[in-house]
């Protein structure tokens, strides 16, 4: 799992109102690069939620993104590499995803979270 | 990528090995999913340079062909951990990132509108009653600019009055008809195969 699906994924256990974002427990992560399509990351920017990109990338050992950011900062190259390698290049190999409000784990095996829901859950 | 291309990659893939007739497991088949796939690229610009979920991916067909057409980002998703696991070990064949996530599609949690496309070939009903319209519904929901989905030709109207009545899709719309041949996988199929009439659908959220 890569920190672009982490920004789209809330908690929907019934009756949970803030389920995002999802904490993330990392245990084991591995990096691989891929083609910086500046195009793509100037588009989905306006759509990220930056503090929980941040933060989950904090996670995974990289410091390199600043706390807030705003759209100016996409013409400078050196943000959009950063961006890029906490969006598309980090994966999350083992570990776990928690519900902010209910401290319920998902864990993620060999890359997969498990977000299935108990039945009481649902 | 060319569509032979991609049809070849396709057919290497790995399908369910014990395929669970209450999830309706059978694959889109290579010929089929890689001219959706390339539809979809060609006349409609939905895959490359996208983010695309594949809604029940079972062993990776659909998402494994947007990454072949150039899709940015892809996200497969499937309530049975058996499948992900040979659609995670498909991608890593074929040396393609693509996210996979356990998850029963009606209970997911979405934040904003970061997907542009859902793929999918949902279970058509057959066991679970409306199952293709609850997947339907979600898609129409999740992705900001096409849906694509197979549904049984028998249910046209009532596809069509979902999408555009129920959930204000802008549009609905019948690319083919295809002939869909569900593999005797199961004991209550009688014959070998068994030939469904299907439509390819485009929906615009
Ligand atoms: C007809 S198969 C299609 C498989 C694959 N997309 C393909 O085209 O080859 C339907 C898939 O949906 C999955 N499925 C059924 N119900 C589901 C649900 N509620 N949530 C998520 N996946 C589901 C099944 O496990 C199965 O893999």
């Amino acid at each position: 799992m890569r920190l672009l699906t982490h920004n789209m994924l809330s908690c929907n256990i019934k009756g949970v109102s803030n389920g995002f974002p999802l904490r993330l427990e990392a245990e084991k992560w591995v990096e691989k690069e891929v083609e910086l399509n500046a195009d793509f990351l100037r588009g989905i920017f306006p759509k990220i939620e930056w503090k929980a990109l941040a933060g989950a990338a904090r996670a995974l050992g990289y410091n390199e993104l600043p706390d807030e950011a705003d759209a100016s900062m996409l013409d400078a190259d050196d943000f959009l590499r950063r961006f890029h390698h906490a969006l598309l290049e980090l994966h999350v190999e083992e570990g776990a995803l928690v519900c902010p409000e209910t401290g319920r784990r998902f864990p993620i095996n060999k890359g997969i979270p498990n977000m299935l829901l108990h039945e009481d859950e649902v | 990528m060319k569509l032979k291309q991609v049809e070849g990659l396709l057919g290497t893939l790995q399908q369910f090995s014990n395929p669970k007739v209450e999830l309706e497991q059978y694959p889109t088949g290579p010929h089929i999913a890689s001219r959706l796939l390339y539809m979809a690229e060609s006349t409609f610009g939905d895959i490359s340079g996208k983010v695309v979920a594949d809604f029940g991916c079972g062993c990776g067909t659909l998402g494994i062909a947007s990454a072949l057409l150039g899709a940015e980002h892809v996200i497969s998703i499937d309530i049975d951990s058996q499948a992900l696991e040979i659609a995670s070990e498909n991608a890593a064949d074929l040396e393609l990132d693509i996210d996979f996530i356990c998850c029963d599609i009606k209970n997911l949690g979405w934040r904003g509108q970061l997907v542009n496309t859902v793929v999918m070939n949902p279970p058509f009903g057959t066991r679970k009653k409306g199952s293709d319209m609850g997947f339907l519904t979600i898609a129409l929901k999740v992705a900001s600019e096409a849906v694509y989905s197979l549904h049984k030709t028998t249910t046209r109207d009532h596809v069509k009055r979902t999408a555009l009545r129920d959930c204000n899709a802008k549009s609905a719309e019948v690319l083919c008809e295809l002939k869909f041949d569900v593999p005797q996988l199961y004991k209550f199929h009688k014959k070998k195969e068994v030939d469904i009439a299907v439509d390819l659908w485009r929906f615009v959220p």
